[in-house]
């Protein structure tokens, strides 16, 4: 039934590209700012969390195409790139990179906050007193203690991503290559009555799918029985 | 040479609480913060760990800026031992990773504390593989003082060390933070609102009320208004101080000055490892504890008979008199009797009776 042809193998490769630089920024990006979240006093807080979580309930066309005004050639930051000799980064992997960052964000932010929460300050104001600095006191005591955050905001990240339609295709198009990930193909499949192959794609993404919400629960369950 | 202090102001508002605190007092001994809970004692031990950055607050420490208008020190290069009422240990270490935690991160010029030793003063020998779920609140407690000490600080700050442990545990602990508090140089600062912990722990105390600090003095000084807030418990009381005897064949041991010499039976267990003679000991007398007699009475079961002057006498509620005397050593004596006693001894100022102890306790 499987016969992957190379349209099917770019495109898998290419979603694996996308999606495993978008997991790698989020962790980067997300972990501050949970962190801060977490923690936060500021006023600000309570707006950037709005924003944080606009993805889960904006249509993506909404993102997308607000976006795609950004990043194109005639908005405000892909024309500032054409000024000073880049290109736009509408139809580009960058372009869709940052639009699956966007879009993820709320997938890695909120099991950050959860675990960074359920740590509280005290752990953390030990290490310090016992002359931790905040480098070492985050790889020796919250990431350790926040195992089970990091694997489920990355697999959820990673996951999440895969899923991506709508901001894609407003953003991206379907750029063999580029920007044409599995979904888009799927899609085109479909538009062209290919049905079989965006069949065997389809059946691919809900196999993976469900082993890794499979994974995310277990590692759920595991770490809320362990915890004390 | 003058004596190192701590320095600390700070004027604060957070919803219907204020802080505001002007404060300074000597990096000796033990110093506790008195006072109700929500009066700001632990938001003033915070300020001065470098937990909470109140703006426009300055923390100094022996004349080195923790905190100005200019700089802020981080915690972690403050280096203060922290001991919470819960013992937050880190529990993806094992007992050893805890207590190693601080040592490790301790460059070795500035260790004065080996494990070895701060492991034998907790008694903490058999704990060591342990998991950290494994202790018990005591236990528990006994690792996070260890943890602390290992990373040699300069200042020790307990936030209420005891408050979450029961009796029981809380009698197991309270030996070696009284060790602790005689025996380590590392000045102390410690959150309390037990009168039981200031008298037998505490060199100085802080009153603390509302967010300001009421009165900065020594303990015998505190102790020495028959309305103290640290008699609120179990009535007025006096420490003296004075050096304990090696233990006799009987286990009684003698403490202070020949004149004014009072005998003590040792319980086997507490201060049973120290039974060699220590200076700088505590025993605590229950002013209700002590009788007064015109004479010395030689046949009676009470033994610790000591000549006092009464200087003042106090009306207490309920038709009772607290006596403030005067050891032939200079310390003072509180003693509780009945108004109706006094009349029948007639008793006077200026006169010189026998205080009869019935009971001492060995605090410290």
């Amino acid at each position: 039934m499987f016969e992957l042809g190379q349209a099917e193998w770019q495109a898998i490769w290419l979603t694996i590209r996308l999606c495993f630089f978008t997991t790698v920024i989020l962790l980067i990006i997300a972990t501050p700012l949970a962190w801060w979240l977490s923690s936060g006093r500021s006023r600000w807080r309570v707006a950037v969390q709005a924003i944080v979580a606009l993805p889960l309930v904006l249509p993506p066309t909404v993102l997308g195409f607000y976006l795609l005004m950004a990043l194109g050639p005639r908005g405000f930051i892909g024309g500032s790139l054409e000024s000073v000799g880049l290109t736009h980064l509408a139809f580009s992997f960058e372009g869709i990179l940052i639009a699956s960052v966007l879009y993820s964000m709320p997938f890695a932010v909120q099991p950050l906050l959860e675990s960074f929460n359920s740590l509280g300050r005290r752990p953390i104001e030990v290490s310090a007193s016992l002359g931790a600095n905040a480098i070492d006191r985050f790889f020796t005591v919250i990431l350790p203690l926040c195992k089970g955050g990091f694997i489920v905001a990355a697999t959820l990240s990673f996951a999440h991503t895969v899923g991506e339609f709508g901001v894609i295709l407003m953003l991206g198009g379907s750029i063999p290559g580029e920007t044409k990930v599995l979904s888009v193909l799927i899609y085109d499949y479909t538009e062209s009555m290919n049905y079989q192959a965006a069949h065997q794609l389809s059946f691919l993404l809900l196999a993976f799918s469900f082993f890794v919400l499979f994974v995310v629960y277990s590692i759920n369950r595991h770490f809320q029985v362990t915890k004390v | 040479m003058s004596t190192a202090l701590l320095q600390i102001s700070a004027n604060m508002q957070r919803g219907d609480f204020t802080l505001e605190v002007n404060a300074a007092w000597p990096l000796t001994g033990v110093t506790a913060l008195f006072g109700r809970s929500g009066c700001g004692k632990t938001t003033l031990l915070r300020i001065i760990a470098g937990l909470e950055k109140v703006s426009g607050a300055q923390v100094s420490f022996a004349g080195s800026g923790w905190q100005t208008p200019h700089q802020f020190v981080p915690i972690e290069k403050r280096r203060v031992g922290l001991v919470f009422q819960e013992a937050s240990l880190l529990p993806h270490l094992s007992v050893t990773g805890n207590l190693l935690y601080g040592y490790q991160r301790t460059p070795d010029a500035l260790r004065r504390l080996q494990p070895d030793g701060v492991i034998r003063m907790l008694g903490l020998e058999t704990l060591l593989q342990r998991r950290v779920d494994q202790l018990s609140g005591g236990q528990a407690q006994r690792v996070a003082l260890g943890r602390a000490l290992l990373s040699s600080p300069q200042l020790l700050l307990l936030d209420e060390p005891l408050a979450a442990l029961d009796t029981q545990t809380k009698r197991e602990i309270m030996p070696f933070l009284s060790r602790l508090a005689s025996e380590s140089a590392i000045p102390i600062v410690l959150i309390t609102h037990s009168p039981e912990e200031v008298q037998r722990l505490a060199d100085r105390v802080v009153f603390m009320r509302d967010g300001v600090i009421d009165e900065i003095c020594d303990l015998q000084q505190a102790m020495a208004r028959p309305d103290s807030p640290l008699f609120a418990d179990e009535g007025p009381a006096t420490v003296l101080t004075g050096v304990l005897s090696e233990a006799d064949e009987q286990g009684v041991r003698s403490f202070g000055v020949e004149n004014a010499r009072l005998f003590v039976q040792t319980p086997s267990s507490d201060f049973g490892q120290q039974s060699s003679s220590s200076a700088n000991t505590r025993l605590r007398v229950l002013a209700r504890d002590v009788s007064v007699a015109l004479d010395d009475p030689q046949r009676i079961s009470i033994r610790n008979h000591l000549q006092v002057v009464i200087q003042q006498i106090h009306e207490l509620p309920d038709n009772r008199l607290l006596l403030t005397t005067r050891l032939a050593d200079g310390q003072h004596l509180l003693i509780e009797i009945t108004r109706w006693s006094a009349l029948q001894l007639d008793l006077q100022t200026g006169q010189t009776v026998w205080a009869l102890i019935k009971s001492v306790a060995l605090v410290r």
